[in-house]
């Protein structure tokens, strides 16, 4: 609640107050850059978080946890190998359950191709036999052998597993985007602080004046604050702006047939970066009231 | 109004004023006379808590100024109207902005004052400079505006550090003139000076204690002042 007063009344703004304060133009120039070029960075950070985060989610959706064995045999030869593949699956780590598919499952399979009338009995087509992972997957290598020696005909076809590194790859980017934001934040407290401490102390005369005739700490905290924040906000609206203009202008990248993700925002992402110029003033914000705080203790 | 109780105040490794006792009762009229040096204004900043006492006790407004918090202080110096030796103003805002800064801080608004603030001007005979800046401003100029400035808030005591150090013989009767008018008014006075004539002068006129700080102690000046 009070502190709702305060943003407001930094807002507002008190203009006999901002002349107590003389204008200090590289400060003022400094904030204002640190702003633009911290949001334009923030902004191509959050496109980065957000598309990875898409493309983890994708990735990782279509990475159904199954796989299939597939055993090619001679008609004699094709229950023992299905069954000896069963034996090799079911003892292996990492398989849930493998089950063979019945001939009316396989007729479903190949019927888009053709027609419900085939003849899967009397056909020389493989036995295909449906594999469920566990959560941590199986060693699919040692898997393999271990078919090739139990039941020649039989082929492991782990279709999606080598996605699976793609989706670790896209988790550690996303995570690498997050860092980046924080590290992009915790540069602009530096900056702003630099910036305050500096104007701080160039004003240190006029500040002990303004003690000396009676002005209370928060209202000597307010002048700095209130130009701090006002220009971290300005100049974080235009690095967003041109950031946002930017990331539009960036090349599409669904023309890979989706598989790659375009690093642009979509949909409502579109709102996202509007979150950076408040960040920034908040930033802004609480960076120049500690410094100013600090300040003010050394003065009576 | 203001007490001290046997301070002490030292700089570096030695005592600069010792085991000083003063009360300032309302209403009084104080000089406080010493060489240059002697502490005149180190005793003053005491009683405004620009400084704090390094021992013993001051007391201001009936609270211990050890246990005045720093809002206490900003409320304190409302209440106290300071003549700065160096004046203390923000050299880039115009002589009326300067004067109108005791009140622009505690929130109350120049326009709203703007006769008063015309007629203390006036007052002080500095109608004709509230564009001017401080710096182009003569010494006399600066110490009548720091005047105003100092009385701006109606202050309960006024605490004036050399007032006339810049000002000729004349000027310094207008200014002497001024802080007795306030006397009268029932403000409480204390000033920092070492112009013993302005101290006949005033004894003429009412009844003032002289005050000398000698061998960083406080003794009341004799007869002969
Ligand atoms: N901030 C300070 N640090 C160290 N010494 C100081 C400081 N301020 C004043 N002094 C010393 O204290 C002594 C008294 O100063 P002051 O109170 O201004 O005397 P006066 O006003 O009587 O001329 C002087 O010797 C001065 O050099
Ligand atoms: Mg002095």
């Amino acid at each position: 609640m009070k502190l709702a007063a305060e943003i407001l009344s930094v807002i507002q703004g008190d203009p006999r107050a901002d002349r107590a304060v003389p204008p200090s133009g590289f400060t003022a120039q400094l904030t204002l850059f640190t702003g633009g070029a911290m949001a334009f960075l923030a902004v191509f950070a959050l496109a980065l978080a957000l598309a990875t985060a898409r493309l983890a989610d994708r990735w990782s959706g279509e990475l159904a946890q199954t796989s299939t064995v597939r055993i090619s045999a001679p008609d004699a030869q094709m229950e023992v190998q299905t069954k000896a593949a069963l034996r090799v699956l079911t003892s292996t780590p990492g398989v849930k359950t493998a089950r063979a598919l019945d001939p009316a499952e396989q007729r479903a399979l190949l019927a888009p191709w053709f027609g419900p009338e085939l003849p899967v009995e009397t056909l020389p087509i493989p036995q295909l036999i449906e594999v469920f992972e566990t959560g941590a997957g199986y060693d699919a290598e040692g898997l393999r052998l271990r078919l090739k020696a139990e039941a020649p005909g039989a082929v492991l076809d782990d279709h999606t597993r080598w996605r699976r590194p793609l989706v670790a790859a896209a988790g550690r980017l996303n995570l690498m985007a997050l860092a980046a934001m924080a590290l992009i934040a915790a540069t602009m407290v530096a900056m702003i602080t630099l910036a305050a401490n500096s104007a701080l102390s160039a004003n240190a005369q006029v500040i002990r004046v303004l003690r000396l005739v009676g002005a209370r700490d928060s209202y000597i905290a307010r002048a700095f604050v209130r130009r701090f924040t006002l220009r971290a906000l300005g100049g974080a609206a235009v690095g967003t702006a041109l950031a946002m203009i930017a990331v539009s202008l960036l090349p599409d990248a669904e023309v890979a047939g989706g598989f790659l993700t375009g690093l642009g925002f979509s949909g409502a992402g579109w709102l996202a970066p509007l979150v950076v110029p408040v960040l920034a003033a908040f930033i802004a914000f609480w960076s120049t009231r500690l410094a100013a705080m600090k300040a003010l203790k050394g003065i009576t | 109004m203001i007490e001290l109780h046997d301070v002490s105040y030292r700089y570096g490794a030695e005592d600069l004023l010792s085991n000083i006792t003063l009360k300032l009762a309302a209403g009084s009229f104080h000089f406080l006379t010493g060489p240059s040096g002697a502490g005149k204004t180190t005793l003053l900043k005491l009683c405004y808590m620009e400084l704090m006492a390094t021992s013993g006790q001051v007391t201001i407004f009936g609270r211990p100024a050890d246990r005045i918090g720093r809002d206490g202080v900003a409320q304190v110096r409302r209440r106290v109207g300071v003549v700065h030796q160096d004046c203390a103003f923000l050299d880039h805002l115009p002589l009326l902005e300067n004067v109108a800064l005791p009140l622009t801080v505690s929130g109350q608004s120049t326009e709203a004052n703007m006769q008063e603030l015309r007629d203390l001007l006036a007052w002080v005979g500095l109608s004709g400079r509230t564009g001017a800046l401080p710096p182009q401003l003569s010494g006399g100029e600066r110490q009548r505006a720091a005047l105003a400035r100092a009385v701006v808030m109606s202050p309960d005591v006024i605490l004036a550090d050399e007032p006339t150090g810049n000002l000729d013989w004349e000027m310094s009767l207008r200014l002497l003139t001024l802080l007795i008018e306030l006397n009268r008014m029932g403000k409480t006075i204390l000033i920092a000076t070492h112009d013993l004539n302005l101290i006949r002068q005033t004894k003429a006129q009412i009844a003032a204690r002289v005050l000398r700080i000698k061998d960083r102690r406080l003794q009341l000046a004799g007869a002969d002042l």
